[in-house]
């Protein structure tokens, strides 16, 4: 090679470089070294217990063959671009040409109960970037890791803004740490979290960004551009252009389990046994926003259901895995059968507890109830129409219906009881179990296998409603709770009168640009 | 479900591209590249599958763009995918199932 610039090279605005499979050889592979004075075993103190066997770690493959510099300029690029976006809906009031405030409602839960797993996902696969015994998934890891927190610190800035103006956006960490609700999404990621690593592979990496990602955040991120919260729908994608890597190392994760011994395999179907039935439970909370929340539809969640879980999990990757003698996740059967009840039962609870929550609701008008019906022949007629008409009347006579009592929740998703019995809408399911004397309520068959599987865990569950009667959550009383949970006046309860509705209206009789708007406080 | 035992060449992969200025020419070569496949417009997204395999080329990407385009860039378009990835280099992309 000669050192002299010859006249081509310099010429070509391109400094060569090497090619992509080499680049990643050389940037990521190569970069690894053996310890020769510590014991790897000292060095990697946590890839045995869990009963996983790792032969040879050099095969791991990682498809996107990503190198430290590449990382950092398009995930700089990306960032570029989302804070264009954020500068100029600030400037312009872009709040005020969303569908409704009552839109906010669905962000209100995203920032509550997702944004501070994103951070708790950061903080595990540093852990994982870190204890993993093979370079490749080490740095896949890293750079997850920096994209969850990118994706916290993205949407924490995103949604500020709306902070200005809305209620239930001040408080989310306060409120994902002790509220009802999000201790649904907390106690299914700290269930993760407390996992050995390849367990989390599994639980997060797999179930959760490959199998469930769909359902959870192409959803939010339509429903935003369909409701014109530009910022939500450009930083939803500026994060979900980070799943599909993500995606990719759950899906590697899971091949190079099985492909390393067999006897992984049962450990990995159980683990995905696991997985799936306790994502699906937390997908219910983007159902009833789908179906209930969004002031314009998007898509009804049994066409995202079977879209993506049917149609590309369903019959496309499991038929995959069947190579190596993994089978649908256990109980898929009950998730397949719920597809049309679903959000109706979850909204039907939040609607009834919502003046303990940090969001708003209202009971479906006309025509949300004729999309209803449309959407779900088969069920919203039968079953649910007839709740929602006995609360018009209820609400006609004066009476908005909110529940005054505290309800069981699962042990295990720690969801108030309100699933019903497979193939029967209209009987609660409750199932228990008694584990060292003690009775322990689970709400299906998948949560009651989960918990016997792995009692001595579930039965440290930091349950709210226990919590409440134990008086670990500010006080006996409703306001006492209340106020432990951080809420404040204009939080909670019916959406209609209330003072993000009020000034939402205000807004838009008052000018046509409505510039100068300021929220009541 | 089950009864579906479609072989890895029949079965649908697909990747799902955000609606953008450059996006468009990356969803043009795609159509270009891979004539079974469908496009689907939803909110913000174009969602494109083909049966068995699908592949992205850098060369009718350029095409297409009017500039270079190397297959990195690829990542600021991806919103979701189903199938693997089963290689990516500097020439192409290309998504399929293994079984
Ligand atoms: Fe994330
Ligand atoms: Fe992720
Ligand atoms: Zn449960």
């Amino acid at each position: 090679m000669t050192i002299a610039p010859d006249a081509s090279r310099s010429a070509s605005k391109k400094t060569r470089k090497l090619p992509m499979k080499q680049r990643y050889q050389a940037l990521t592979r190569d970069l690894d070294w053996e310890p020769s004075y510590v014991d790897p075993k000292d060095m990697f103190p946590y890839t045995e217990f869990e009963g996983i066997k790792i032969h040879d770690w050099s095969k791991w493959e990682d498809p996107f063959r990503l190198t430290v510099d590449a990382y950092a300029k398009y995930q700089a690029e990306k960032d570029k671009r989302l804070y264009a976006v954020l500068d100029g809906f600030a400037q312009g009031q872009g709040h005020l040409s969303l569908t409704d405030a009552s839109y906010l409602n669905t962000m209100k839960l995203f920032l509550q109960g997702v944004t501070p797993l994103e951070y708790q996902a950061h903080r595990n696969f540093a852990y994982l970037a870190r204890h993993l015994a093979g370079p490749g998934p080490r740095f896949a890891a890293l750079c997850q890791s920096i994209d969850e927190i990118r994706h916290a610190q993205t949407e924490i800035h995103t949604l500020s803004n709306y902070n200005k103006y809305y209620s239930g956006l001040h408080n989310y960490l306060q409120q994902h740490d002790r509220v009802w609700y999000l201790s649904v999404p907390k106690s299914f990621f700290d269930d993760a979290l407390s996992a050995g690593p390849f367990e989390f592979l599994i639980a997060i990496g797999f179930s959760f960004e490959y199998l469930l990602t769909n359902l959870l955040f192409v959803p939010f991120m339509s429903g935003a551009s369909f409701n014109g919260d530009l910022p939500t729908m450009t930083f939803g994608f500026s994060a979900q252009s980070d799943e599909s890597r993500h995606m990719t190392l759950g899906l590697e994760a899971i091949k190079f389990l099985l492909e390393q011994d067999e006897d992984n395999v049962p450990i990995v179907q159980e683990w995905i046994d696991k997985w799936f039935w306790r994502g699906y439970r937390v997908t219910g909370l983007v159902a009833q926003m789908l179906d209930y929340m969004l002031p314009r539809k998007v898509m009804s969640w049994k066409e995202a259901f079977e879209l993506y879980f049917e149609q590309q999990m369903m019959q496309g990757l499991f038929q995959d895995l069947a190579f190596y003698g993994i089978t649908p996740p256990r109980h898929v059967e009950q998730a397949l059968s719920e597809k049309e009840i679903l959000s109706h039962q979850v909204y039907w609870v939040l609607y009834q507890f919502s003046h303990a929550a940090a969001f708003t609701t209202s009971v479906p008008d006309d025509e949300h109830m004729a999309w209803l019906s449309a959407t779900y022949p088969d069920t919203f007629d039968k079953y649910f129409r007839p709740l929602w008409e006995k609360e018009r009347r209820n609400i006609a006579a004066g009476g908005r219906h909110f529940v005054r009592g505290l309800p069981q929740l699962c042990q295990v998703c720690q969801i108030p009881m309100t699933f019903t019995e497979p193939g029967d809408p209209t009987t609660i399911a409750q199932r228990v179990s008694v584990y060292e004397g003690e009775k322990f309520n689970t709400c299906s068959d998948g949560c009651q296998w989960i918990f016997e599987r792995e009692p001595e865990k579930y039965v440290q569950a930091w349950l709210p409603v226990h919590q409440i009667y134990q008086g670990n959550c500010g006080g006996p009383t409703l306001p006492d709770v209340l106020a432990w949970y951080g809420l404040q006046d204009g939080d909670s309860g019916e959406h209609k009168g209330s003072r993000d509705d009020l000034n939402w209206q205000r807004w838009h009789a008052q000018t046509p640009t409505g510039l100068g708007a300021e929220g009541e406080q | 479900m089950s009864d579906t035992t479609l072989s890895a060449a029949q079965r649908l992969v697909g990747v799902d591209i955000q609606e953008s200025e450059t996006n468009r020419a990356v969803v043009e070569a795609i159509e270009a590249d891979n004539p079974d496949c469908s496009v689907q417009h939803m909110p913000g997204l174009v969602r494109i599958t083909c049966p068995g395999r699908l592949v992205v080329n850098r060369e009718t990407v350029e095409e297409r763009l009017g500039r270079e385009w190397e297959t990195h860039e690829f990542q600021m378009a991806i919103v979701t995918y189903f199938g693997h990835i089963k290689e990516w280099d500097d020439d192409e992309i290309v998504i399929a199932w293994n079984h």
